[in-house]
């Protein structure tokens, strides 16, 4: 069954390591600019968001792409690039709804994850498992149970401030 | 490879920059980081000059590791002349700066000089340019982070910062970056504030070449697992770095009304776990963030839950701030603690020396050696947490006379005030000491008075002595790199032993000082955490340099002595309670009062502590005086020192 990447970002520490393992794991250095994973941060309010390739269904970067060379990778399912066809032309890059299509400027070539082709990385290294792998499936059970979980939590409170007062 | 980051020169006054490399002698020597900056001290820094003259050096870096694929490495580093103690400013902090700053293509910045008017640095891609500042002068430390992205237009600018304390040269000043990481030890932002820089502003693209990246990479899994594993990162990762607060107040170790008590009662407010619910967003296991690529991820976040700062986000409050705004002032209540640990993040203060400061001048209104009439009508007493709070804003802005006078440090301050006001004042070396009472525990007290920065529990802690461990585990971390066949002793009170393991401490948190990484990433509260033996592995892989443990070791122990060279030069003298390696005569006698009946009657002994100190000097070479000899600088290679290798 194919795995997904899934981002609870209300469990993200920040800290960026996923950033830097996936640097050097693609591209052999430490360079978050290069990574294929981004972690946007509201500093003043304590808010990380993962921003990672969704690998889209009906995926944009792959409609716009004007010489198709953009496609899913049978094996692994991600949407990989074909660089014999791909002419440089960044559509891809800026129509992205999550700023998952990257251009490396030294390369001058468009890049996006590949989920390690199995064994992503920033999974691999996120200790607080604010990025997992799983099977599509399991996204929505795993949704569901944090979300009952918060609203379970938020009731207990609720009732112990009534109590106090 | 990961070392051809450089080091860039700047004068602000001719606004001349110039960019060298290190050249790879220099760094097998001392390495990176603090231990390089301890050699460009020396080495630049002309002797007795003026800490807030336009000679002193400040130096901005990042180590060894900082950047590459080895976890917890962004430490950065700041060292100049100290304008509290004028000796050795030295000053640590977390967050995402100096990796930027690597990624930008330095490890080290030498700034010399002052600028005519507030200037910001801005360093980018291997470009630097001093820019104007007249703005941004007056700011908080966050707004002006915030206010330069903005300015530059990139969100993912790092600064270093100071506050309005800097500005107003208040000699603990701190500099800061992000929400709450503070550089804050010895006035580091002081100094910035002297120099007229109000920031430094970077941002890197660049890459940082891994030596063998598939196989770093593999082996900081492993490194991470040494990490995570140890039960103490993980109560760290769940309740910050005050989680120790609690056992330590009961067990009796924390100072608490400047230093009359060594427990604080009634603190039941300030337990890791009650702060939990009177914080709003505050602990449990989603609310904790860290430093760039750690995984203790040791600060809390939370939001001010009453009060006139009520709902404002915030980071920390770290072990230091409650013993600064808890226990030493005797405040029992958690808004005052999270209150003022957010006014010092925002002034740019040292939480520790500000909270201790204020706590003795409440000891002395208490006493009738300052009165009401210095106060300004505040009433200073001990518990008044409205008068700790006002302190904090008339010190950080020099408003009444106490407020200007306590700005100054406490020494300073102490021949202001006068009439024996010194004696009440815990402090090493002109800088005051932590919250925590080490009248029980000798190799922490040993710690303290011989710390090369003053009064300073981070910089060669043998903070594993609490935990009792057996003496064979002690004798195995502390025989290795160099084997050590003397005295140990697994109780914390004894005299036997302990200056061996404060040496020890010593070399080993100059490695991991300059190597880049955070404290808690080695050991220094856990004993099975990283240490030399596990160093080399994670330098060849990131960097491809082949350093030994003992290689490492040669190199902390000359770093060491370096900051040691540049203390007797500024002039530490071994008895001198004003710039010596020396204790306040209160841990000599007067007993302690609380705590386990253990603990109760205790102080120390003051032979005990000569001999210790003695053994001390021993261990590292230095004659009785603390001077290092003829035949320690020669093993070293230092006896040519300066010798401007770079
Ligand atoms: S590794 Fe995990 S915790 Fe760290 S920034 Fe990435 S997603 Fe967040
Ligand atoms: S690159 Fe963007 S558009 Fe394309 S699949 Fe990924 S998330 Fe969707
Ligand atoms: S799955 Fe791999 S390529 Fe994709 S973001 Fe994670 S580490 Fe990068």
């Amino acid at each position: 069954m194919e795995k997904i990447l899934t981002v609870n970002y209300e469990k993200c520490t920040g800290c960026r390591l996923c950033e830097l393992v996936c640097s050097v794991k693609h591209e052999g250095v430490s360079n978050p600019s290069k990574s294929r994973i981004q972690v946007v941060k509201w500093e003043d309010e304590g808010r990380y968001v993962p921003m990672i390739c969704q690998q889209c269904e009906d995926a944009p970067c792959q409609s716009v792409c004007p010489v198709g060379a953009i496609s899913r990778d049978k094996e692994f399912g991600f949407m990989k690039v074909n660089y014999d066809v791909c002419i440089g032309c960044r559509s891809c890059v800026s129509i992205c709804p999550f700023g998952a299509m990257n251009y490396n400027t030294m390369a001058r070539k468009v890049f996006k994850c590949d989920l390690c082709d199995g064994d992503p990385q920033c999974a691999r290294f996120c200790e607080v498992k604010a990025i997992e792998f799983v099977t599509a499936d399991k996204v929505s059970s795993l949704k569901k149970r944090e979300g009952a979980a918060r609203q379970s939590a938020a009731g207990k409170q609720a009732l112990a401030i009534e109590e106090r007062a | 490879m990961a070392l051809d980051r450089k080091i860039a020169y700047i004068d602000l006054s001719t606004g001349k920059s110039e960019i060298k490399p290190i050249p790879l002698e220099v760094r097998k020597k001392f390495i990176g980081g603090r231990g390089l900056d301890a050699y460009l001290l020396f080495n630049n820094a002309p002797q007795g000059c003026d800490p807030l003259g336009p000679e002193n050096t400040l130096i901005i870096s990042g180590g060894l590791l900082t950047a590459t694929c080895a976890s917890a490495t962004s430490r950065t580093h700041i060292m100049a002349k100290s304008p509290l103690t004028g000796l050795l400013g030295s000053t640590n902090m977390g967050g995402f700066f100096s990796a930027e700053m690597a990624w930008a293509d330095f490890h080290h910045l030498v700034i010399t000089g002052k600028a005519e008017k507030p200037v910001y640095l801005w360093i980018h891609n291997g470009q630097i340019e001093i820019r104007d500042a007249v703005k941004l002068w007056g700011k908080s430390s966050t707004e002006t982070q915030w206010a330069i992205r903005e300015e530059l237009g990139d969100q993912e600018i790092k600064s270093a910062v100071i506050g309005q304390a800097g500005e107003n040269l208040v000699t603990y000043a701190n500099v800061m970056t992000g929400i709450k990481n503070a550089g804050g030890r010895t006035g580091m932002g002081c100094v910035m504030g002297s120099k007229n820089l109000k920031a430094v502003a970077v941002r890197g693209t660049m890459d940082v070449k891994i030596a063998h990246p598939l196989e770093a990479l593999e082996f900081n899994k492993k490194f991470i697992e040494q990490i995570t594993t140890a039960k103490v990162n993980k109560t760290q990762g769940t309740l910050g770095t005050h989680f120790i607060w609690g056992a330590t107040n009961s067990w009796g170790g924390i100072r608490t009304r400047n230093f009359q008590f060594n427990q604080m009662e009634n603190a039941d407010e300030l337990e890791p776990e009650s702060l939990d619910d009177i914080a709003t967003e505050t602990m449990g296991p989603y609310h904790m963030t860290g430093c760039f690529g750690c995984q203790v991820h040791c600060r809390a976040q939370y939001r001010i839950p009453s009060g006139p700062y009520a709902g404002i986000y915030n980071e920390g409050p770290e072990y230091t701030s409650f013993g600064a705004f808890g226990s030493e002032p005797d405040c029992n209540k958690a808004e005052t603690v999270l209150t003022a640990n957010y006014l010092v993040n925002q002034y740019g203060v040292d939480n520790l020396e500000i909270g201790s400061i204020i706590s003795w001048a409440m000891e002395l209104y208490e006493l009738g050696i300052i009165t009401s009439k210095e106060t300004d009508g505040i009433d200073l007493r001990f518990s008044n947490a409205d008068a700790l709070i006002e302190m904090i804003h008339r010190i950080c802005t020099r408003k009444g006379w106490l407020g200007n006078v306590l700005a100054d440090g406490g020494i300073p301050a102490s021949e202001k005030i006068g009439k024996h006001s010194f004696d009440y004042l815990i402090q090493v070396k002109g800088m005051n000491n932590l919250h925590s009472d080490e009248r029980a525990t000798p190799g922490l007290a040993l710690n303290i008075a011989t710390s090369s920065r003053g009064s300073d529990h981070l910089r060669s802690r043998p903070a594993i002595d609490l935990y009792h461990l057996p003496e064979s585990v002690l004798r195995k971390i502390y025989s290795s790199p160099v084997p050590y066949e003397g005295p140990l002793s697994s109780d914390s009170m004894e005299y036997i032993g302990k200056p061996w393991q404060v040496f020890w401490q010593e070399n080993c948190y100059m490695a991991v000082d300059s190597i880049g990484i955070c404290k808690y990433h080695t050991t220094f509260l856990g004993a099975t955490l990283p240490n030399f033996e596990d160093w080399p592995r994670a330098i060849y892989l990131n960097t491809g340099l082949e350093l030994t443990p003992k290689d490492i070791w040669d190199a902390a122990e000359r770093s060491n002595n370096m900051e040691r060279l540049f203390n007797l030069r500024e002039g530490l003298t071994r008895y001198d309670l004003v710039k010596g390696d020396m204790l306040n005569h209160r841990y000599f006698d007067e007993p302690c009062l609380r705590g386990a009946p253990d603990v109760i009657g205790i102080m120390i002994d003051r032979k005990k502590f000569d001999v210790m100190v003695d053994e001390f000097y021993g261990h590292h070479g230095w004659d009785k005086e603390g001077v290092p000899t003829q035949a320690t600088l020669t093993r070293l290679g230092l006896e040519q020192e300066p010798t401007h290798l770079l």
